[in-house]
């Protein structure tokens, strides 16, 4: 096996397997786990800690006992958490970082299941203000008390301000990985290259910087070959469960850039320099732009994505529409407009990680292929 | 002028709602700004500011309840807002659509013609609040990058703990004066601090009215219906700075409470039991659910929903105002949620309560499992809930309501001879 498939296999399979991943932690430094609920958390705090923070992004699974809890309207992501609540299957975590960007996530935070103690944070919206960045700094002061009174540690600002240069370099060598998973798309398919981001949701970040830094040098050592399928850039909540990729992939699809929140929005700004490690995590916040989750009086998604088209070469944006999540739906008419007025081609698939059958999503991305 | 002297609430309530519209479309006429508003961002600054306002909630209510949503959601669906977003916001999106139609092509389109609604003129900018939902957050950004309009965005953070943080209020304040400097901007002149201060005294006149309204349900036989309240909520909405809310809140309070002095009570020796509704009402089949409730002897006498608009605060005291604003019930925790509707319960001295599983809105949908679990754990009243929509006439079953408050009758009648229903 090449160094270049036994890096990919070691981020897959922790990709897969984050219980194993929290295990292996807990053997190699005897410490814990902290969940971490999307969207935008401030993972560094937790690292700062010396726990690991684990994406908690539900998973592909059939709803039976979330169903008395949520009515069949809430967002397939927070059915699929809500479910494995109730199994138990979040109850090693030491604590959970609950943020509430949207109504739905507002009122989850108030309705968790499992045992874990959860630690909730409001982000602000009207974030081009200063004093957002102050209302966050203190949220995250919050936050930083309530993490030590329950892991019984202190977490210090020199402690907090190397995990922000952990996580910034993480972020760096990932932005570099996506452009060149781009020029490499017959050896980073579309599942590979998620599970490669997807597993900085279970690892410890300079490991994972490590991993990701030897493949992107691995990859660049090889020739660009022509690619002569169709390039894509996603956009979305997420875009699971892999069956979807495994349908863009048997179609010829490569992902040269994404916009998914479990994805490339994490990583595309660094936190920035500053003082004090709590105000500068408040304000990546304010510098963060092109989601539905953050407001934005200038709605920038749809010149961000079309950017991004153009500088990926990308052929199309495939819209991963988490089903039922409302801030999503809201922008997608609006960029939808200036993706027509653009000339960008786009497709629509739903994400529902309930489905078991995917014909439609498979029809879609063949005919959706024929035309581009 | 209209003398208004000797007009009853219920023509004072059409006639200044009509007023506000004519209001409006008059200023748009004369090149005036118009500002379409969330229902409970604040209103004080464009008030202050002397711009026409326009509640794109109580419009899109008043076209739901006027069976005209139909035809209005068609359009938002072909723009590509999705049959399961806020059909309040799509409603309003739909009708925007078509406003922005008639002022670009000159002609009316038919959708618009035959609109059962009052005209509105479009917007010159927007203000949103997300005080009772982040979905006014979305449709507002989309609202002012479709019109290429400013946008005044008030945000008042989730109060996942209560009471309310200092840090909070000092960030909602910040908000209020760069709302200000946004309007100086905007109309090009100096905010009116002094001006300013007389319209936050008579937001609080209006409010101490309409809380005036709401406290008379605590009698029992009640000389009010809540559902009136829902009609009501047309002014505490559109007019709470203005005193066309006071005069008519006066005047309904006023009669109300003649007639309970004369025993005449809103359901005249019917009322059998009473009962909390919570949630949004559902307007397009408002008459359906309130008749389904009035013909077993259900009068409605708690409502959270009311509430929404109790924006007490102390005039000239920012904090104060910023406080009043963030503290409406679904911007907090379910702890104090559960607080605020127990009292509307015993406030009401209500012997059940329905939940509306409204599919327009997450934010009042979400938590009634474990609300209703505990209330009922507290004060052994029963409970059902019943799916409905706001505006969407699709997502309601008429059948399905009158089962569940059928249901809801039968216990509350076995409840009141004492026969559990645990």
């Amino acid at each position: 096996m090449s160094r270049i498939e036994t890096i990919i296999s070691e981020l897959s399979s922790i990709s897969n397997n984050p219980k194993k991943a929290m295990e292996d932690y807990k053997k190699e430094t005897g410490k814990g786990a902290v969940g971490v609920m999307p969207y935008y958390a401030p993972e560094e705090i937790i690292h700062a800690a010396g726990l690991l923070p684990v994406g908690i992004w539900g998973g592909q699974k059939s709803i039976s006992k979330a169903r008395a809890f949520l009515p069949p309207f809430a967002c397939s992501i927070m059915q699929s958490v809500m479910e494995m609540q109730l199994e138990g299957v979040y109850d090693n975590l030491e604590a959970i970082l609950f943020p509430v960007p949207c109504d739905t996530l507002k009122c989850l935070s108030q309705k968790w299941k499992g045992t874990s103690p959860v630690i909730v944070f409001t982000h602000p919206q009207n974030r081009k203000l200063e004093a957002a960045n102050k209302f966050l700094a203190e949220e995250y002061r919050l936050v930083r008390e309530k993490l030590e009174r329950i892991l019984d540690v202190k977490i210090t600002d020199e402690a907090l301000t190397k995990s922000i240069d952990i996580y910034n370099e993480n972020r760096k060598v990932m932005r570099e990985f996506v452009d060149i998973a781009a020029a490499y798309p017959q050896i980073i398919d579309p599942i590979k290259r998620h599970a490669i981001i997807k597993a900085r949701s279970f690892m410890e970040k300079s490991k994972h910087t490590a991993m990701v830094k030897e493949l992107n040098s691995e990859l660049k050592s090889l020739p660009v070959e022509d690619f002569t399928g169709k390039r894509v850039v996603l956009t979305g909540i997420m875009a699971e469960p892999n069956e979807v990729l495994e349908i863009l992939k048997e179609n010829g699809f490569a992902v040269v850039a994404d916009d998914l929140a479990q994805e490339s929005r994490q990583f595309r700004n660094d936190v920035p320099l500053g003082p004090d490690p709590l105000y500068r995590l408040a304000k990546w916040w304010q510098e963060f732009d092109g989601c539905s989750l953050a407001t934005d009086a200038k709605k920038s998604r749809g010149p961000m994505l079309i950017d991004t088209v153009k500088s990926s070469k990308a052929d199309a944006v495939v819209v991963c529409m988490m089903k039922f999540c409302d801030p999503e739906e809201f922008d997608y008419p609006i960029y939808y407009r200036q993706f027509e007025e653009a000339g960008i081609k786009s497709l629509f698939i739903e994400i529902d990680l309930e489905t078991t059958s995917f014909e439609q999503t498979k029809t879609r991305v063949q005919s959706f292929s024929e035309m581009l | 002028m209209t003398d208004t002297s000797n007009m009853s609430a219920k023509e004072l309530l059409g006639f200044y709602q009509e007023e506000l519209y004519e209001e409006a479309r008059r200023a748009k006429k004369e090149g005036k700004l118009v500002c379409w508003s969330a229902s409970v961002a604040p209103s004080e600054f464009c008030v202050t500011m002397d711009i026409a306002m326009i509640y794109p909630e109580t419009h899109a209510a008043g076209i739901g309840a006027r069976k005209g949503a139909l035809d209005v959601l068609e359009v938002a669906d072909e723009k590509g807002y999705n049959v399961d977003t806020c059909s309040y916001a799509r409603v309003n999106m739909g009708y925007m659509e078509l406003l922005k139609q008639e002022a670009l092509t000159g002609k009316t389109p038919e959708k618009l013609e035959k609109s059962p609604a009052a005209r509105i003129p479009l917007p010159d900018l927007v203000i949103t609040c997300n005080n009772i939902c982040n979905t006014l957050l979305k449709w507002y950004e989309n609202l002012a990058v479709e019109l290429n309009i400013p946008l005044i965005i008030i945000d008042v953070p989730f109060n996942h703990t209560m009471p309310i943080p200092q840090y909070s209020k000092d960030y909602i304040a910040e908000q209020f004066k760069n709302a200000i400097s946004q309007l100086e901007e905007i109309c090009g002149k100096k905010f009116d601090y002094d001006k300013f201060l007389k319209v936050q005294e008579q937001t609080q006149r209006s409010v101490a009215q309409w809380n005036r309204i709401a406290s008379l349900s605590s009698h029992k036989p009640s000389p009010l219906n809540g559902f009136d309240l829902f009609n009501y909520m047309a002014l505490i909405v559109c007019a709470r700075s203005r005193d066309y809310a006071e005069i008519t809140f006066k005047k309904f309070a006023d009669e109300l409470e003649e007639n309970l002095k004369n025993g005449i009570y809103a359901f005249k020796g019917n009322e059998q039991k009473r009962v909390t509704w919570e949630g949004i009402a559902v307007w397009p089949h408002l008459g359906h659910t309130f008749k389904g409730l009035k013909n077993l002897g259900n009068i409605m006498t708690g409502s959270a929903y009311p509430g929404l608009w109790n924006l007490s605060y102390t005039p000239g005291d920012m904090s104060s105002m910023a406080e009043a604003y963030t503290r409406i019930y679904i911007n907090t925790c379910l702890d104090n949620k559960v607080k605020v509707l127990s009292d509307i319960i015993s406030g009401g001295k209500c012997d059940g309560v329905i939940y509306h599983q409204n599919r327009s809105c997450k934010l009042m949908s979400f938590l009634n499992v474990e609300t209703a679990d505990i209330l009922q754990k507290g004060n052994h009243l029963p409970y059902v809930s019943f799916d409905g929509d706001q505006t969407d006439p699709r997502n309601f079953s008429p059948a399905q309501f009158d089962t569940r408050i059928q249901a809801l009758d039968e216990m509350m009648k076995q409840n009141k001879e004492g026969v559990s229903n645990e």
